[in-house]
């Protein structure tokens, strides 16, 4: 189970809308406890794939380690990342489970649909369709795999 | 020295998020740790001892690999290492091979030289391997681009081009050989890529590029490589990149010069930024008209499969706001900064090209039959020699200019200026019964100037063909070119 509240998820959602059509990208704060994650906050990262921003995402190592710094002195842990499919399901691809490395943690992918190819006028219109969450179980890299884990939205979620 | 845990390896780690640990160098400090939690030592290193791939150290905020002696590199006390495993993925894309994720022992061996560059690496070698790059032409660009992006292991390699091997292409295309005339270039290219390396998957697109075919065929490409000879062309390639939002490695070749530069990438400009609109027809001619050092796009198609491979692996500078002008005669590499043109009609705030065009119509080309025609509209045309053989021959020759003054100020042939704007309320000034020769730069405004004229009852109305650009190529080099 990955708990959230209405506005991480939201927030992740929009993330995707507005990289559209490039892949957006961040990282799930939270805590993660035996009957599952809790993320408080979801901070969005900037895809550092530009050569092929539409369809690859890879945020910074040094942007990881500045929000792993920041989420240690809210007293919180990275407990998954997010990204956005632009015109594909949110279903994780081959390339999702093999650049998978942090084992345990949630991965969480949105769908976004819009009119990319036409490109009318300045406005590209897109919409968030589906946002579904995947837990990387296994040990290491020999037995990883990505499993679903439903997503419980919540008004708020608190500190716990 | 403290090091950091990340979330994953905590489990390996006795539960600790910070690990404290004495050492003096970045390896003795991992050396510690995994001495302490030797659970650990899999996660991070593979069965040769070394570091994998997906594990980024960083000591402080500095990656190891890229710091003076790497792991050998000193620590104090007060620093941290940060253990950070990457974070990237992506949505499905259609060519990729089932064998991606991988290198064999074959290509292990291959690569070995790259393998062992740190900016390159098994990682870096993995995304040449799983990067698509489309080639436009396998010509004198095309040539040694394909040959060099194949050798150094990109995956797949689209080539656009309808051509066949002609022997005057031996002098510079040399994908192809003797035993290659008459041959498709594709299937002579594909035969030299593969003796290459057979691991390169080659797609072969047979046609003419085009507005109706390019987004279909760009559409499963990473990296568009531009080596083409014409300027619908370059346009076609240029508002086809910007539109599917598509690198555009360029470069373009003519006599002993030529220019290279990245276009399309999202933060840069694209060639529309550079040249707004192309030069009018005939100013400047192709490699078959003007010539071409056949060694002068071995050097740029480098360049651009230089610029294709730092794309791929994310490395150095690219070329990107940046135009590389290369003078192989004189050896000189200068380079112009561009910015990208907000106004732009392909890339700027509000594009007014959202569709591909006419490319043949956009750069006034009506025809591509290249012999001289004879009469246009209804107005004779005269080549430059014929001018100068009537002059020669004393004939009562009338030359009228309608250039702008500030271009008859750069460079005259001997006409009377009257600008074509000016033409209408100033027409009185010319005898209907006399015999005119009207010349502009390259002939479009001389056309419409002497159409004007011949409406107006004039009945010896002559266009010189070319302009006076084409007086100065064919009859008196001493007029200046502009």
């Amino acid at each position: 189970m990955l708990r959230m509240g209405q506005a991480q998820f939201d927030a992740i959602r929009r993330h995707g809308e507005e990289t559209y059509p490039n892949e957006c990208c961040g990282v799930l704060l939270g805590h993660a406890e035996a009957d599952g994650t809790t993320v408080l906050d979801a901070v969005s990262a900037e895809n550092t794939r530009s050569d092929s921003a539409h369809n690859r995402y890879q945020i910074a190592p040094q942007e990881l380690i500045r929000t792993q710094q920041q989420a240690r002195r809210r007293g919180l842990d990275i407990v998954g990342f997010y990204h956005s499919h632009p015109d594909h399901p949110a279903e994780w691809s081959k390339t999702d489970l093999e650049e998978a490395h942090w084992i345990g943690c949630s991965y969480v992918i949105t769908s976004v649909e819009g009119n990319a190819q036409e490109r009318a006028g300045d406005a590209v219109r897109c919409w968030a369709m589906e946002t579904n969450s995947f837990l990387l179980a296994g040990t290491g890299e020999e037995d990883k795999r990505l499993e679903r884990q439903p997503i419980q939205v919540v008004t708020e979620v608190g500190a716990k | 020295m403290q090091i950091h845990i990340p979330t994953p390896l905590r489990a390996y780690a006795g539960k600790q998020s910070v690990v404290e640990v004495a050492a003096s160098t970045v390896a003795e400090a991992l050396t510690a740790l995994t001495t302490k939690f030797p659970e650990l030592r899999k996660h991070l290193y593979t069965d040769q001892g070394k570091l994998r791939a997906f594990v980024n150290v960083y000591l402080n905020d500095e990656d190891i690999r890229y710091i003076a002696h790497k792991e050998n590199a000193p620590v104090r006390d007060s620093d941290s290492l940060s253990i950070i495993p990457s974070i990237a993925g992506g949505a499905p894309i259609t060519a990729t091979s089932a064998s991606a994720a991988v290198l064999t022992p074959e290509e292990m061996a291959r690569y070995s030289r790259h393998l062992i560059l740190p900016e390159v690496g098994e990682e870096g070698q993995l995304k040449l391997k799983a990067a698509r790059v489309l080639c436009i032409g396998a010509g004198g660009l095309g040539a040694p681009l394909t040959m060099y992006l194949a050798a150094a292991g990109v995956g797949t390699l689209g080539i656009v081009d309808f051509d066949v091997v002609e022997v005057s292409n031996l002098q510079r295309q040399v994908i192809h050989g003797t035993s290659d005339i008459g041959r498709p270039k594709l299937d002579s290219a594909e035969d030299s890529l593969k003796a290459i390396n057979p691991n390169v998957n080659i797609v072969k697109f047979p046609a003419r590029l085009s507005s109706e075919n390019a987004l279909e065929i760009f559409k499963d490409f990473d990296i568009i490589a531009d080596g083409t000879d014409n300027f619908p062309t370059r346009y076609l390639v240029n508002d086809a990149c910007v539109l599917i939002g598509k690198p555009n490695a360029y470069a373009s070749i003519f006599r002993f010069e030529g220019q290279a530069s990245v276009f399309g990438s999202e933060e840069g400009p694209c060639y529309r930024c550079l040249y707004p609109e192309p030069p009018p027809p005939g100013l400047v001619p192709s490699c078959a008209e003007g010539g071409v050092l056949g060694i002068l796009p071995g050097l740029l198609g480098i360049i651009q499969a230089t610029e294709v491979i730092k794309l791929i692996l994310g490395a150095g500078e690219p070329l990107v706001g940046r135009v590389l002008l290369v003078d192989a005669l004189a050896m000189r590499f200068r380079e112009l900064k561009l910015h990208k043109n907000p106004d732009c009609p392909a890339c700027g705030t509000h594009p007014t090209i959202t569709r591909l065009i006419d490319y043949e119509q956009f750069c006034g080309l009506p025809s591509k039959s290249a012999a001289p025609a004879a009469l246009v509209n209804g107005i004779p045309q005269m080549q430059p020699e014929e001018l100068k053989r009537r002059k020669d021959a004393g004939d009562d020759l009338f030359l009228l200019d309608v250039r702008e003054p500030y271009e008859f100020a750069i460079a005259q042939m001997g006409g009377r200026l009257i600008p074509l704007n000016d033409l209408p309320r100033r027409v009185r000034e010319l005898d209907p019964k006399q015999e005119i020769v009207v010349h502009c730069k390259v002939g479009g405004r001389s056309q419409m100037a002497a159409e004007f004229l011949a409406q107006s009852g004039f009945k010896k109305v002559h266009n010189l063909a070319g302009g006076i650009l084409a007086w100065s190529t064919k009859v008196d080099p001493k007029v200046p070119k502009y």
